[in-house]
């Protein structure tokens, strides 16, 4: 009988954690306060809307089309001209960071244009951070449009129909996918999960260690299922606390769209949170004490935020980090985050990214009930 | 008569990398007994309370605890035995009735609600219930860690220096509730340091070393260890400890408040080292030795065979 997995010792071990979770008000804060911090400190980031960014001028031409292109940047008050200058000064400027934006005008741009050859222009970009760039690339066609708009001579008005006057062409250097707000923030759910799940549980053996309650525990018939999944339970409701939290800012906060279906959002979450824990608990019985298990915690951390796709794009990274970022959870939560809020994909689309989750979460449970010592040898 | 053997275990050991912690002991306990367990610290009584109740796994050795095998029956071992840890191991962020509530649900105690009430009357804890463990004092602690062994009626209850730290009063409570229970066939494993503790036991074990020197009724004990003991009183103990130290014949010399207790395993060149103190200021008379004499000549003894 007690060789059996017991719902009544399952229960017991979940009302110890959820008492002792209500005790600890410190930690509970810590894991409503980090999603709260990280919304805003991202936010910030994102919401701020960059103006007057500096920006060079590399003038072939010298005739009035380039300097109305010139103007209406200026005028849209995203750009702040500093100078004209040479090709080489200004690729300089760019690589060192003097300037956010550089301006090619060809030979003859104003020439071309009556000719309604649509000259190409460049417009560089140093996107090392998005955010800075973002509004202002955003907004370039409209300003460039309006701006021939007006001064086009009558009979050339028709160029500015569907294609414009001019090929505007933007280079972003540095970071080509540009990752926008609305790629930040439900990213930010599967990265404050990580954080915060795996710390809690890899936690939960080793402080029962080190307090002397594990002696307890072990003297008493409990199962190691028993254990292991009656501490994973409560966190996931505190997991379900910061999603809420999260889509509540996405929403009201950041005004990112949500199309998809946030019941099937909120079930992959239940299974990207268990995964999570799992991870913990398997650290929980390989860490000798809970200064290393936190240790632990960090070093799955790092990766999962550094190759999953979140930092950097994921198509950016050479095969093998590659490699290693498809084996993270994360990297298959953030698609499925952004695939459901953003793309409003369904469960057709999102089960290529499923299924690796819960292998995970299958093997890491796998691994800590094996490994969860039912001695004390 | 195996049968009512609740303890029966022989030539168990335990090594912890090459220092062999607890070596071939053997032991039986009979229903309703209490069993004293002395010795030394470090001497193994932890250890090999542990190995009884299926928390550590015995290197070699073999035998039953409450009928089950040590060794391959450790589940079932543990749904009948309550164990109170050296150490206090409960959870210290819940209350008193916390405490008990989980270690009742735990072992799937019938009425558990009833239990915990009564078990909470019964220690006098019922006034504290709410109060966080990790506030009580050392000896309510005791009192605690107690009333959770009990609260499934355990077969057996393995008790790991349940008294230390605790006030006399609270002591003498503690085992008349021992021998209440012992009367009731619930029989006990205790270890102490308490000498007086160990004369309310009805039998009990002396281990040193990882080994087991001598077991018994206290009587048995004492008269096993063939000590003869003398108590020296006069003027300038100290002084004359020091003389008699290591003079022949003689094993311990030991102060015992304005006495002094001088012990031989080997009376005859005693007597002979003694004899000039019977005619000086001091006076010398042989006296029955105690339990602690015995103790402090076997663990001497101990320390020259194994170390
Ligand atoms: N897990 C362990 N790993 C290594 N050595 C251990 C371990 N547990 C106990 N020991 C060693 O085994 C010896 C016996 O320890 P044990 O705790 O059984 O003694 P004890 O008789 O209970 O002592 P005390 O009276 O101080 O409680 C000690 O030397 C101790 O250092
Ligand atoms: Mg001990």
């Amino acid at each position: 009988m007690s060789r059996r997995f017991s719902l009544s010792r399952f229960w017991a071990i979940v009302l110890k954690e959820f008492i002792q979770m209500k005790r600890d008000r410190a930690t509970f804060a810590m894991m409503v306060g980090i999603p709260l911090v990280q919304l805003l400190l991202f936010g910030y980031a994102i919401n701020s809307d960059p103006k007057f960014l500096p920006t060079l001028i590399v003038d072939a031409d010298g005739g009035p089309f380039a300097r109305t292109l010139v103007q209406a940047m200026t005028h849209s008050e995203y750009f702040d001209v500093l100078d004209v200058t040479t090709e080489d000064g200004a690729a300089r400027a760019l690589k060192l960071g003097e300037t956010q934006f550089v301006l090619n005008i060809p030979v003859d741009f104003t020439r071309r244009i009556l000719r309604g050859e649509r000259p190409a222009v460049l417009l560089e970009a140093d996107a090392t951070d998005p955010a800075a760039t973002a509004p202002a690339l955003a907004a370039i066609n409209v300003i460039v449009q309006s701006a021939f708009a007006r001064d086009l001579p009558g009979p050339l008005r028709p160029l500015n129909g569907s294609a414009g006057p001019v090929d505007f062409q933007v280079h972003r250097h540095y970071n080509p996918e540009g990752i926008t707000q609305y790629n930040v923030v439900p990213g930010l759910m599967g990265v404050v999960l990580t954080m915060t799940m795996v710390v809690i549980t890899a936690l939960a053996i080793t402080r029962e260690r080190e307090r002397g309650t594990m002696e307890n525990l072990l003297a008493t018939p409990v199962r190691p299922s028993e254990v292991m999944i009656g501490k994973i339970l409560p966190y996931i409701i505190v997991g379900y606390v910061q999603v809420t939290l999260i889509l509540l800012a996405s929403r009201f906060l950041f005004h990112v769209p949500i199309i998809g279906n946030l019941a099937l959002l909120y079930l992959v979450a239940l299974l990207f949170i268990a995964a999570n824990l799992a991870m913990g608990i398997t650290f929980s019985t390989v860490a000798k004490n809970q200064l290393q298990a936190v240790q632990m915690a960090f070093f799955f951390f790092l990766p999962s935020l550094l190759l999953s796709g979140f930092m950097f794009p994921f198509r950016g990274m050479p095969e093998w980090a590659q490699v290693l970022g498809s084996a993270l959870p994360l990297t298959h939560f953030l698609r499925v985050v952004r695939g459901v809020m953003l793309k409003g994909n369904g469960i057709a689309e999102i089960a290529p990214e499923v299924w690796p989750i819960a292998l995970f979460m299958l093997v890491a449970m796998f691994v800590a009930v094996k490994r969860y010592r039912q001695t004390l040898d | 008569m195996s049968s009512d053997l609740v303890i029966d275990v022989s030539d168990v050991t335990k090594k912890f990398g090459d220092k062999t912690v607890v070596n071939g002991i053997g032991l039986q306990v009979r229903q309703g007994e209490i069993y004293g367990f002395l010795g030394p610290n470090g001497s193994g009584k932890t250890t090999f309370i542990r190995m009884l109740c299926g928390l550590l796994t015995p290197d070699a050795g073999s035998g039953t605890c409450l009928g089950y095998d040590v060794r391959t029956q450790q589940a079932d071992i543990k749904r009948h035995v309550g164990y109170m840890t050296q150490k206090f191991s409960f959870y210290e962020d819940l209350s008193i009735r916390e405490n008990l509530d989980f270690i009742a649900r735990i072992y799937g105690v019938p009425g558990r609600h009833e239990a915990v009430e009564g078990s909470l009357k019964r220690l006098g804890l019922h006034q504290r219930s709410h109060q966080l463990a990790g506030q009580l004092s050392g000896g309510w602690k005791q009192r605690l860690a107690l009333a959770a062994c009990l609260i499934h009626t355990p077969r057996l209850l393995l008790l790991d220096e349940p008294t230390a730290g605790v006030d006399p009063k609270a002591r003498r409570e503690f085992w008349d509730e021992i021998h209440q229970l012992s009367a009731g066939g619930l029989t006990v494993l205790i270890t102490t340091h308490y000498m007086d503790e160990a004369e309310r036991c009805h039998q009990i074990a002396y281990l040193a070393y990882g080994n087991l020197l001598t077991r018994g009724t206290v009587a048995e004990v004492i008269a096993s260890a063939k000590l003869s003991t003398w108590e020296i009183t006069g003027p300038d103990l100290p002084a004359l400890a020091m003389r008699l130290r290591g003079q022949p014949g003689l094993d311990e010399v030991v102060a015992f408040g304005n006495t002094l207790h001088v012990s031989s395993r080997d009376p005859v060149p005693a007597e002979q080292t003694l004899a000039p103190l019977r005619t000086g200021a001091h006076r010398c008379r042989s006296i029955p030795p105690g339990l602690e004499d015995v103790f402090i000549s076997l663990m001497n003894t101990a320390r020259d065979n194994f170390k």
